[in-house]
């Protein structure tokens, strides 16, 4: 039988597949070669043929054939072997199946070999890939190796021991004197790791937390020395000196300041010093910036301190490099609740960052600038987010239009600022607007009186603008059949419509192809309406002869500033009835004002045609504000008297 | 921790593929294919960080990510890494393969991928930060590399010839090899 080919002719036949289908092949003729070979209990060529193996696998191809044989390579003498061996068992291989058990007694030998790299080996697989029940049989050897003076084997040791904490905690006691001088150690590598596992037992544990609070003063000492220490070749990157180390550190303070005053004391000099020290001109600086301002905000530091680390954040948003502004807002986000002050200086930045091209630093800067608009500056901070929600892209336009509303609500300046402000989110992008929004808008404007009229001519020209917009569209109706008496009659500033105009818009929107249902519902309403405030009251009977449906509501609205009652009815289709024909006539009630306190009522008259003799119901809601609060009610009237419909 | 670490190219072959969490293989080449997906289509321009890919770890889930001519370098992340940090890392990575295999490309990647897994088990072990020091890293790398050659490396065999030598039964061999006409007398040798 000949030699299997070798892992690079393989690839090399590999790459020159044109299809798909010619790599399957090849693939194919391949593993069937390697499967022979596995049966000839070739150990020659093993190590090989799991190479090659791999290599399939990479590329989506099934490997599990030679998961055994992985074994039989780890269980080998050669160094060759095992190093194979134990990648192909943590690429093919996991504690699902059984067969990884058979694991356990030959990285047990492993683990006390004579030469190093092996032992490393067995340690990394374990760590990487280790079962519950092959980390308790081996736990044992593992915290042995993490007292050994090997800096290699402890440093993978330390990271072994984590994964065991992970799947088994109750092992985390067994490590713990192991870890008693692993901060004395000089090795990086070493030191690294340790604070890795010194992390993970104190965010497991409260105890241990407790137990490792004593540690801070050496940590200190330590970040303190990599800071000053000057140049040192092994470990430094771009003029740092470990840069990853302090940031492990600084994350391990990180967690043993938050609530405790005394640790946070402890740390609030060395934060200060790495704070103002550390060069900014690389991006390893900036990570070691980074972290020092986020432990900054999590433990008790001192107010001076917490606004040098907002100030930091500040800074960050104008470097160039759109990482760091990204890491900066995200942070500033989590921020802005508790130090909200410190935040707005800056405001100016924040909002800058509307305009930038990146999505994900957009949105954050989008949710920045909400959550820092107040009383104060709420005129300039929605010129800003008006302009970012012309020009930014669909996916933000529901937020920001929801957040705008929001923001008006809360802090706007004048009604008449706060309705035009709606009126610009209606025509910017009015159909992104959420669904709720539009009961809330007429909520809004109804209770602007003094706006109406300007509120109904403003929607109007709107409408001759642009009936694409459905949100627009309903409250643009909607007004119009309220106060449609206002805009015709030349209380407007500009030049007035005349009725037909007016109808013949509304008109339009019933047969437009763009209008949804809810939106003819709501133009048709309009109409009907406008026949107690126009005059041309055939042309609206036709239209309502044509179109109306069958169920009636009664809205009712009370200002609680002049305290009058209107009547307000809205028609709404009922789909899945059948659309019989009635034509209403609505009759001016007897009074605008519904007397307090039971002393009077007021009645209008509704002239039912109804030529199928349908039964007649009327549903009537309420909707009125009681000492500010609203409150909403619904009837039903079904006991017309069968005279009135046979 | 490190949730996966994933290189591959402008086409999204995949160079290099590391899960530190359990996936089945066919979650493991649809995560390769949806990380393609939405990192080939960013700009150069904007922040190596995507949030987003919803296959691993849910919502805790971020890819970091670096752009280097015709590769991608993914690192999958949960939130317990330092985002700023992680890229430093890959920086670290691609240096220390540019050490071992002088001026890195592609190519190497392609055809040494066993050596690109044993550097990466150097760097990072079950998906935690294990050593960034380069020269220690290359210092172990070579080290190891040198034991591998010694037993005569992954091709298992040393070169054909020899044990094409060492399979013969020199006994057996005529002594008298009639090649036409010149008679060579072959010597006695003593078997291996």
């Amino acid at each position: 039988m000949p030699a299997p080919i070798r892992l690079r002719e393989l690839i090399r036949t590999i790459r020159t597949a044109r299809t798909q289908a010619e790599e399957r092949e090849m693939i194919q003729k391949e593993c069937a070669a390697i499967r022979s070979s596995f049966r000839e209990e070739d150990n020659t060529y093993r190590c090989r043929n799991v190479a090659k193996l791999l290599y399939m696998h990479m590329l989506g191809y099934p490997a599990h054939f030679g998961q055994l044989e992985c074994l039989k390579l780890i269980a080998s003498q050669k160094f060759t072997d095992k190093r194979i061996g134990y990648l192909g068992a943590m690429l093919l291989l996991d504690e699902r199946q059984d067969v990884h058990l058979l694991m356990t007694n030959c990285i047990k030998n492993d683990l006390n070999h004579s030469t190093q790299y092996v032992q490393g080996l067995a340690l990394c697989t374990l760590g990487c890939m280790g079962s519950s029940e092959m980390c308790r049989d081996l736990a044992g050897e593992v915290e042995k190796l993490l007292k050994t003076s090997n800096s290699y084997l402890r440093k993978k040791a330390a990271l072994c021991a984590v994964h065991v904490i992970r799947k088994v905690p109750e092992l985390m006691e067994m490590f713990l004197p192991a870890t008693k001088n692993l901060l004395s150690e000089k090795n990086h590598g070493v030191l690294h790791t340790s604070v890795v596992l010194l992390t993970e037992m104190c965010e497991r544990s409260p105890d241990m937390l407790a137990h490792f609070r004593k540690l801070v003063p050496q940590l200190v000492r330590i970040l303190k020395n990599l800071i000053m220490s000057g140049y040192s070749p092994e470990h430094d990157v771009s003029g740092i000196s470990d840069p990853f180390l302090q940031v492990r550190i600084l994350r391990l303070l990180r967690i043993l300041g938050r609530s405790d005053d005394d640790s946070s004391e402890a740390m609030n000099d060395i934060l200060a010093q790495v704070a103002t020290n550390t060069e900014t001109s690389k991006n390893v600086g900036n990570a070691i910036l980074y972290e020092t301002v986020l432990t900054i905000m999590d433990i008790k530091s001192e107010s001076g301190l917490r606004v040098l680390a907002i100030n930091i954040l500040g800074r960050f948003l104008l470097n160039n490099d759109k990482n760091i502004r990204y890491v900066a807002l995200t942070s500033l986000l989590k921020t802005v609740q508790t130090d909200h002050n410190a935040v707005q200086r800056h405001r100016s930045t924040i909002v800058d960052c509307l305009k930038d091209l990146d999505v994900s630093i957009k949105r954050r800067a989008m949710e920045l600038s909400f959550a820092l608009v107040n009383g104060n500056n709420i005129r300039g901070m929605m010129k800003e987010l008006l302009y970012f929600l012309d020009s930014c892209d669909p996916e933000f336009k529901a937020d920001c239009a929801s957040g705008v509303f929001l923001a008006a609500e809360k802090y706007a300046p004048s009604k008449r600022w706060h309705i035009d402000t709606i009126m610009r989110v209606l025509t910017t992008a009015g159909s992104y607007v959420r669904d709720d929004s539009v009961p809330n808008l007429i909520q809004l404007i109804t209770n602007s009186v003094e706006m109406h009229a300007y509120t109904v001519q403003r929607l109007y020209k709107a409408l001759l603008d642009d009936i694409s917009q459905q949100p627009l569209v309903q409250v643009a109706s909607w007004c119009i059949g309220e106060y449609g008496d206002l805009l015709v009659s030349g209380q407007c500033e500009e030049e007035e419509p005349i009725q037909d105009e007016v109808l013949d818009v509304l008109e339009g929107l019933l047969v437009s192809n763009l209008s949804t249902p809810v939106t003819r519902g709501y133009s048709l309403t309009a109409i009907m309406k406008l026949s107690t405030r126009f005059t041309s009251v055939n042309r609206i009977k036709k239209v309502v002869s044509i179109y109306g449906s069958t169920s009636l509501i009664l809205y009712c609205c009370n200002d609680p500033i002049s305290s009058w009652i209107s009547f307000n009815f809205h028609l709404t289709e009922c789909p899945l009835s059948v659309c019989q024909t009635f034509q209403l006539q609505l009759l001016s009630p007897s009074s605008n004002v519904v007397p307090a306190l039971n002393q009077g009522t007021v009645t209008q008259v509704i002239r039912v045609l109804n030529p199928q003799k349908q039964q007649l119901r009327m549903r009537i809601k309420l909707t009125y504000t009681l000492k500010g609060s609203p409150v909403q009610d619904l009837a039903e009237v079904n006991n017309f008297p069968p005279q009135s419909w046979q | 921790m490190i949730k996966a670490i994933l290189i591959f190219n402008n086409h999204g072959k995949p160079r290099l593929i590391r899960f530190y969490q359990y996936f089945a293989e066919d979650m493991q080449q649809q995560i390769i294919r949806e990380t393609f997906h939405l990192v080939s289509k960013r700009d150069d321009n904007v922040c190596n960080f995507l949030e987003g890919g919803s296959l691993i770890g849910g919502s805790d889930y971020k890819l970091i990510y670096r752009h280097y001519a015709t590769l991608y370098f993914v690192f999958c992340v949960d939130s317990s890494e330092s985002e700023l940090g992680i890229l430093d890392l890959i920086q670290v990575f691609v240096e220390t393969l540019d050490k071992c295999f002088e001026n890195v490309c592609e190519l190497d990647l392609i055809f040494h991928m066993d050596k690109v897994h044993y550097i990466l088990q150097e760097v990072v072990m079950g998906g935690m930060v294990l050593e960034t020091n380069m020269n220690e890293i290359t210092t172990q790398v070579d080290v190891q590399n040198r034991m591998e050659k010694s037993e005569g490396g992954l091709s298992a065999a040393p070169a054909r010839a020899v044990s094409a030598v060492k399979n013969m039964n020199l006994p057996e061999i005529p002594r008298n090899i009639n090649i036409g006409d010149i008679n060579i007398k072959v010597p006695s040798l003593s078997p291996f």
